[in-house]
Order: C-alpha cells, then sequence, then structure tokens
C-alpha cells in the first residue's frame, strides 16, 4: 500500500543506540523507550487495579458480614475498614485511572499516532516512570507502618489529615500517603510536560492540527488539565506537610482540640484545603476520562467504518470539557461551609458542562447510527464506554443542584455516579484500548502482535457490562435511602438502642440491597479472571495480527510503526499524513478506507472521488 | 413499640426515600423525583436509540444537519437551565437569607465521635466556651466558661429535642475535625469546620425519632457518630425545656 523507495529504513534511531552498553536486563529494565516505559506503566497499572479490586471485596464483605476474619489479619476494625476505603480510592484513581490512559497508553500509542518515533523527552519519561512506581511502593508500604495505613480517605480532608492525633494511620501512615502523591504529582506534570511537548514539536509532515486523531485530543486536553491541576496539588500537599511538621497553620484553626491535643497560634481554615484538593480533583476525573472518550470516538467510528460525525465540534467539545473542567470544583462542597452564593455560580459551572458532555453522546450515537457495525471486543467495550457514560452522566446534573445535594451529599448515590462515570466507563475505555491495541503491544522484532481471543473477549464484556451495572445501580437506591458513605458498618452500631435507635434502623434497612451488591461485586470481580486468562493465554499462543488488523486509519497501525515490519513495508522513509482520519467509504468494495498515510496519488480516479465527498 | 417499627419498615420499600417531616422537604423530595424521573427518561431514550441504530439495516452516514447536532443540544440546554433555575429557587429559599428573629436558637457541636446540643437558657444567649476548659469526664464536654454570667443557664444534651413547627436556627461547629451534621428525614445536611460557625435553618414539622447522622469523614468512629433528633408537639417540648432548665440550675 505505501509507496517504494531508496532510502534505508530508519526505525535505528532511538535513545536506546546512544546509552552507552550497559548490562543488557538493565537497560531492558531502566529503558528510554517509549513502548518499554507504557508497557511499564500498564503493568504497574495492572498490578495496582488488581490490589484495588481486592480492596474493594474487602470493603463490601465487612459491609455486610461484619463479623467475618480475614485470614492472617482477624476481624475488619473500623480503622482498617477506613485504610481499605483510602488505599483503594488513591490505587484506583492515581494508580490505574490516571496512569494507564494517560501514560500507559500515552507512551505506546501517541507518538505513532502522530507520526513520531519518539517521546519529546525519553530521559524524563523514564524517570515519570519510576518515580511512580516508588510513589505506589511508598504508598503500599503506609499499611505496614505502626497504626496502619491513613484512614481519611483520597481527599484527605485537613484536621483529620493535618494531626497524627486524630487517629490511627494519622501519623506515619497520612505521611506516607502525602509523600507518594507529592512523588505522584511530581511525576504526572514531568510525563504531562512530555506529552504536550511531543504533541506540539513531534508531529509528522501533514499532520495538522485538526487531523489529529480524537485519541490524540484526548491525551492533549489531558495533559494540559494535568500541569494545572497536580502543581496545585503539589502545592497543596506542601502546605498540609508544613502543617503537619513545621508549625504552620494552613489548615489547622486556632483552638482546635483534636483527641486532647490542642492547637495553638496561627489562624488557619480547613476550606482552604478543600478549594485546592477540589481545584485538582475534579480535573483529575477528567484526566481519567478524557483519553477514554476520544478513543470511544474513534473505535466507534472504526468499526462502523464511519467517519466521526461532526468531527470538529468533538475537538471542541474536548477542549471545552477540560477549561469548564477546572472551574468547578465547588461543586464538591456546596455543603461544606461555602458561601451559598457560590454554590448558586459552581452549580451553574457545573450544570454548563453537561452540554459538551451531551454532544459527544451524540456524536457517539450518530456515528453508530445505522452503520451495522462489526462487534469486535474492542466495539463492544467502546459501546458500553458509552452506556455507562449515558447512565453515570445522568445523576450528574442531579448532584450539581445544591438543594439536592443537600440530601445526596456522601450518600452512595454519589458513590454509584462517579463509580459509573469515571470508574466504570474508565475501565471500559481501558479495556477496549487493550483489546484494541494488543497487536502493538505485543510485536516484537521477532514475532507481529497477537490478538485476543475473541470469544473470550466477548464473554469478557458481557460479564463486565452486566456485572458493573449490578453492583452500581443499586447504590443509588441505597444512597436514596440515605446510607452515607465511609461508614464501617450498618448493623451493630454501638450507642443508645444499637440498631434499634433511628439511626441503626435507617441503616440496616439497606443491608437486603447492600448484600445483593457484594454478591454483584464478587460476580464483577470473577468476569475479570477472564481477562486475565485471555491474557496469558493469548500472550503463550495467541492468534499473530495482520499489520492492520481492524481496517483502521490512524497512523499507528502504520507498518513501519510497527515493531515487527514486514520487508516489503520496512522500506519506507518518512511517512507523512494527507487527510482527517476515519476516512472510511461505506459504498465502495474494493477501497472502503483510507488510512491517513495513503498518499492520495494511489488508485487515482476513486480518490478523487472519495477525498472530495467530504460529508460536512 | 418495637415491632411498630419493625413492620413499618418492612412495608417501607427498600429504596424509598426515609419519612419527610421537615418544611421545606416536600418541596425537595418533588424537586428531587422530578429530577430522577427525567434522567430515567433520558436514559431510555439514549439507549432507545443507540439500540435502534445498532440494530437498524445499513444506510449512509447521518450528514450534518443542524436538527440533530445542535437541535438535541438546545433542547438539553432549555432542560437543564429549566431544572437549574428551580433547583436555585429552592437553594434560594434554604439558605440565601438567615433564620428569623424568632427562631429557636440551639448549638450543635460535633466532636470525635458525638454531637452534642447546647440550648442557650432564658438569657437566650450561649455562654463562652474554651477549648482548655474541655473536660468530658468532668460533665463540660463542650469547654463551657463558668465564669461567663451567660454559661450559667447553658444547657448540653445529647439528644436534639425541638418543638414541632417553630423554626430553629441551628449554630453548627465541630472542636476537632470536619464532620457532617446529617437528618435524612429533615433532608438537611450541612458540614461543620472547627474554627468555623455556621447556621442553618429549618423548620421540624412532623413529631417523632429520627436519626442524625455524620456524613463526613471524620475518624474510625465516623460510622457510629449518631445522635437521636425528637420532635415533640409545642406543649410538651416546653415541659422538656422545663425539666431540663431545673437540671442546669
Amino acid at each position: 500500500m505505501t509507496p517504494h523507495s531508496n532510502v534505508p529504513p530508519t526505525r535505528s534511531h532511538g535513545p536506546r543506540k546512544l546509552t552507552p552498553k550497559p548490562h543488557p536486563i538493565l537497560s531492558r529494565i531502566f529503558s528510554t523507550d517509549h513502548r518499554t516505559i507504557g508497557i511499564q506503566y500498564l503493568i504497574l497499572a495492572l498490578v495496582s487495579v488488581i490490589i484495588g479490586t481486592t480492596l474493594s471485596l474487602l470493603m463490601r464483605i465487612h459491609l455486610v458480614w461484619p463479623d467475618w476474619p480475614l485470614p492472617l489479619h482477624g476481624l475488619i476494625l473500623p480503622e482498617d475498614y477506613l485504610a481499605l476505603v483510602t488505599i483503594h480510592g488513591t490505587v484506583m484513581l492515581f494508580f490505574v485511572l490516571t496512569t494507564a490512559p494517560q501514560a500507559g497508553f500515552g507512551n505506546l500509542i501517541l507518538p505513532a499516532q502522530i507520526g513520531a518515533r519518539t517521546m519529546a523527552f525519553p530521559g524524563l519519561n523514564a524517570a515519570s516512570f519510576w518515580l511512580t512506581a516508588i510513589a505506589l511502593i511508598t504508598l503500599l508500604c503506609s499499611t505496614f507502618a505502626p497504626g496502619g495505613a491513613a484512614i481519611s480517605g483520597w481527599t484527605a480532608y485537613p484536621p483529620l489529615s493535618a494531626v497524627p492525633s486524630a487517629g490511627p494511620g494519622q501519623a506515619l501512615g497520612m505521611d506516607l500517603w502525602l509523600a507518594s502523591i507529592a512523588l505522584f504529582a511530581i511525576a504526572s506534570t514531568a510525563s504531562s510536560i512530555n506529552t504536550l511537548t511531543t504533541i506540539l514539536r513531534n508531529r509528522c509532515p501533514g499532520m495538522t492540527w485538526e487531523r489529529l486523531p480524537l485519541t490524540v485530543w484526548g491525551w492533549f486536553t489531558a495533559a494540559l488539565l494535568s500541569i494545572i491541576a497536580f502543581s496545585v496539588l503539589l502545592a497543596a500537599i506542601l502546605l498540609l506537610f508544613c502543617d503537619r511538621h513545621a508549625g504552620t497553620s494552613f489548615f489547622l484553626p486556632n483552638g482546635d482540640l483534636v483527641n486532647g491535643v490542642l492547637h495553638q497560634g496561627g489562624n488557619g481554615s480547613p476550606l482552604l484545603w478543600l478549594h485546592l484538593f477540589w481545584f485538582f480533583g475534579h480535573p483529575e476525573v477528567y484526566i481519567a476520562i478524557l483519553p477514554g472518550m476520544g478513543l470511544t470516538s474513534m473505535l466507534l467510528a472504526n468499526f462502523s467504518h464511519r467517519r466521526v460525525f461532526a468531527y470538529r465540534t468533538m475537538i471542541v467539545t474536548t477542549l471545552l470539557i477540560g477549561l469548564l473542567g477546572i472551574l468547578l470544583w465547588g461543586h464538591h462542597m456546596f455543603v461544606a461551609g461555602l458561601n451559598p452564593f457560590a454554590s448558586s455560580a459552581f452549580s451553574i459551572s457545573t450544570m454548563a458542562i453537561a452540554l459538551p458532555a451531551a454532544a459527544k453522546v451524540l456524536s457517539w450515537l450518530a456515528t453508530t447510527w445505522r452503520s451495522r457495525p462489526s462487534y469486535k471486543t474492542p466495539m463492544l467495550f467502546a459501546l458500553g464506554f458509552v452506556s455507562l457514560f449515558i447512565t453515570g452522566g445522568l445523576t450528574g446534573p442531579i448532584l450539581a443542584q445544591p438543594i439536592l445535594d443537600e440530601y445526596l451529599h456522601n450518600t452512595f448515590f454519589v458513590v454509584a455516579h462517579f463509580h459509573l462515570i469515571m470508574a466504570m466507563a474508565g475501565i471500559f475505555g481501558l479495556y477496549a484500548a487493550t483489546y484494541y491495541w494488543f497487536p502493538l503491544l505485543t510485536a516484537t522484532r521477532s514475532h507481529p502482535g497477537r490478538l485476543l481471543s475473541e470469544p473470550l473477549g466477548h464473554l469478557h464484556f458481557w460479564c463486565t457490562l452486566i456485572g458493573a451495572y449490578a453492583v452500581f445501580l443499586p447504590m443509588h437506591l441505597t444512597g436514596l435511602a440515605g446510607e452515607p458513605r465511609h461508614y464501617a458498618q450498618l448493623t451493630g452500631i454501638p450507642g443508645p438502642g444499637g440498631s434499634l435507635s433511628p439511626a441503626g434502623a435507617l441503616l440496616s434497612h439497606t443491608l437486603p440491597l447492600n448484600r445483593f451488591i457484594t454478591y454483584a461485586a464478587f460476580f464483577l470481580a470473577a468476569g475479570q479472571l477472564l481477562f486475565l486468562i485471555n491474557l496469558a493465554r493469548t500472550l503463550y499462543k495467541g492468534n499473530f495480527a495482520s499489520s492492520n488488523p481492524w481496517q483502521a486509519t490512524t497512523l499507528e497501525w502504520h507498518p513501519t510503526m510497527n515493531p515487527f515490519t514486514p520487508s516489503s513495508a520496512s522500506d519506507t522513509s518518512e511517512i507523512s499524513v494527507h487527510r482527517m482520519p476515519c476516512h472510511y467509504q461505506s459504498n465502495k468494495v474494493e477501497i472502503s478506507f483510507l488510512p491517513q498515510w495513503a498518499p492520495v496519488s494511489f488508485a487515482q480516479g476513486e480518490i478523487a472521488n472519495a477525498t472530495d465527498s467530504k460529508p460536512e | 413499640m418495637i415491632w411498630s417499627r419493625f413492620t413499618s419498615a418492612a412495608t417501607q420499600l427498600p429504596w424509598s426515600l426515609p419519612a419527610d417531616a421537615s418544611a421545606h422537604g416536600p418541596a425537595l423530595d418533588h424537586h428531587l423525583l422530578l429530577n430522577l424521573w427525567i434522567a430515567l427518561a433520558l436514559l431510555a431514550l439514549a439507549h432507545l436509540i443507540l439500540f435502534t441504530g445498532l440494530l437498524a439495516r445499513r444506510h449512509s452516514a447521518p450528514n450534518h444537519l443542524w436538527r440533530i447536532e445542535y437541535l438535541p443540544l438546545a433542547a438539553l440546554a432549555l432542560l437543564f437551565a429549566t431544572l437549574t433555575v428551580k433547583a436555585e429557587r429552592l437553594w434560594a429559599a434554604a439558605r440565601y437569607t438567615g433564620a428569623s428573629p424568632t427562631a429557636l436558637q440551639v448549638e450543635a457541636t460535633g466532636v470525635q465521635f458525638a454531637w452534642y446540643f447546647r440550648y442557650p437558657g432564658p438569657d437566650a444567649t450561649f455562654g463562652l466556651t474554651h477549648p482548655n476548659l474541655v473536660a468530658p469526664g468532668e460533665g463540660n464536654p463542650l469547654g463551657v466558661d463558668p465564669k461567663d454570667p451567660h454559661s450559667a443557664d447553658d444547657h448540653v444534651s445529647s439528644q436534639l429535642v425541638l418543638p414541632a413547627n417553630r423554626e430553629v436556627d441551628l449554630r453548627l461547629n465541630a472542636q476537632d475535625v470536619i464532620h457532617g451534621f446529617s437528618i435524612p428525614e429533615m433532608r438537611l445536611k450541612q458540614n461543620a469546620v472547627p474554627g468555623q460557625t455556621i447556621h442553618l435553618h429549618f423548620t421540624p414539622t412532623t413529631p417523632g425519632t429520627y436519626a442524625i447522622l455524620c456524613t463526613q469523614l471524620c475518624g474510625l468512629g465516623h460510622y457510629r457518630m449518631n445522635a437521636t433528633l425528637r420532635i415533640l408537639p409545642p406543649d410538651q417540648f416546653a415541659n422538656w425545656l422545663a425539666t431540663q432548665q431545673k437540671a442546669a440550675q
């Protein structure tokens, strides 16, 4: 398909050649090759997601069978439960939903999609990964600190997080948590600078901004948000660290008395932390989901054999979501003691983001409308993403209204909302990416990439979709019934009256549904074993993929971008881009799609038609 | 009495909202249910379009027509704007202005892991508190200053007792960490923040006992930080207040 030329293959330049020959194994582990780093990020995310899921299952068990002793540990105490909550949230949000889409696939696929051979700063890239790995180890080590891991949740509100006497885990455990997140923030900022510079500088000839795949727009916007958000988080963490160890009072009011320890001196405000944290925290959820949104647009078009509906609008809405995403942090603080007028303002900016999000959904629906797509596993996960994004997204405008938040805040309704739209949709995006790009992930110089098994993939998809809805839909109902978050127990509440007290009655009322949710969580987790089996089986003896198995149009499928390059295609030197992605012809049989890299000159007559008939 | 509560809980569906016992509650519930039904309808509609599009025979791609690109967006914008305006009006009614001057004054303080309620007594003024006077073991969990003349008639209760149909001006404090003051049956939630006094006003309507929960993670005992709200008919409340004041003096 590509024109031949006499220039020798250019796949030799790369930083690996420049290093002065360290030990071969060391040079593979501490590689500056972006593909190796991408795989390392994905392995880190896989380890993290297994840990995070296990912790969530322990939480579910404890919630409905509080007397169940955890083997090798004993009873799960209330502080253990809160440590589970904290580490689950932190691991999942930072080390899975931020690293895997943005840093993992961002390294593996982004350079190839813009026709670049390397990332802009390979050394910085490797340093970011190792810093992230150290951050994860630090976080996991905090479990073994005296008093255990931090118990203040992933939001770490002071004074609970600022005063070591506030609870077990709030001394060394909290320090390790802060250290871990500080390292992560530094790593993410560095990695985002790398991503942005790569997109700005390393695009191949012809790759105009308009021709960038929507995945690249997702990574670009998420990287912009990362730089803004993580730098603010880092500053907030430094301030909190000073409050804990340097006697400052950024977040501690004068006269604060925690467990017999009186704070005297400076007069700070815990609300300052809430502002700084949520200024980071809300963009963070968009960082987690934007790459998945971009990928969904591209996959729906690919498997529907269609162009993306309203491509330019999709670019604009991606940027708009990024822009609005940094203007609505206050909706986490409606009942936190914010001025009620500020709540009204944040309510309006939050409602406004529903519009670009709805425009995305419309584009997805229009792209697949009457397209008779081919239901390969990546397509199924992309459709699942759409479904979960709609379901989780529709409760967003409800929570954006302060008056309703006055009832729903910190109930399981919120837990259901953000798990569907961020966690489940995010994971579906990751699965779509994994199934779609697996041939590129597994290709080496010696053999082509492998395809994950389709039958197993289909089964995995249906189990995950049913499991995700079975776990998180009922949480809306327990939340409406009044079940608050972060409660270690719903039965056996000590105090006057026990479970016969009004509070005990209210909480134990939700137990039957909670039991169902726990069973569903086990089903959902068991379904993920299918993926691990598929992964292991495919790595061992999966079918080899052709160089462009999905008839994709984006550059990562260019033959020379594949590490395993068939000799016939390897002598192409320059990659250049000739058109927007997703150039599919529905009614022509012989050339039904045109990749971005294919020059117009081949098959003249047909293409002249094809390129002229722009859908706009 | 236990039995009757049990049967009432059994007849209640597991997902129904708790009973509504405050004056602003019905409007809030109405708006919440409206929102939930709209969300459910949009959910069904979006999935219907998705499945119809997937099942129908292949057809050429939809064109960029303003009516499929912008009309649904305009409709959604109108819908969300209407809901926002409705919600803002309810929010303004609840929060933009303070309590009326005749409202009952009560102070609620969150401490790991209990709620304390203080009534100002006949002088209608709360005595000063100092954190270094806090001594729960000696019956002074809030650190009320005995030297302040206003403290003498204050009384502290672990139960919140209120009269029906009278507005309450609740001043929320926290001694140590952020707590969340929540009464699901009153459709109320507001964080209590150390170093800040936040006013919250509402009018209970239906006598009964209700749960007061902590809804902001505050430490290992967060799940058991609850209290009971008792709403009494006005005459019974007056009796209760009189006995409390007699005990305080």
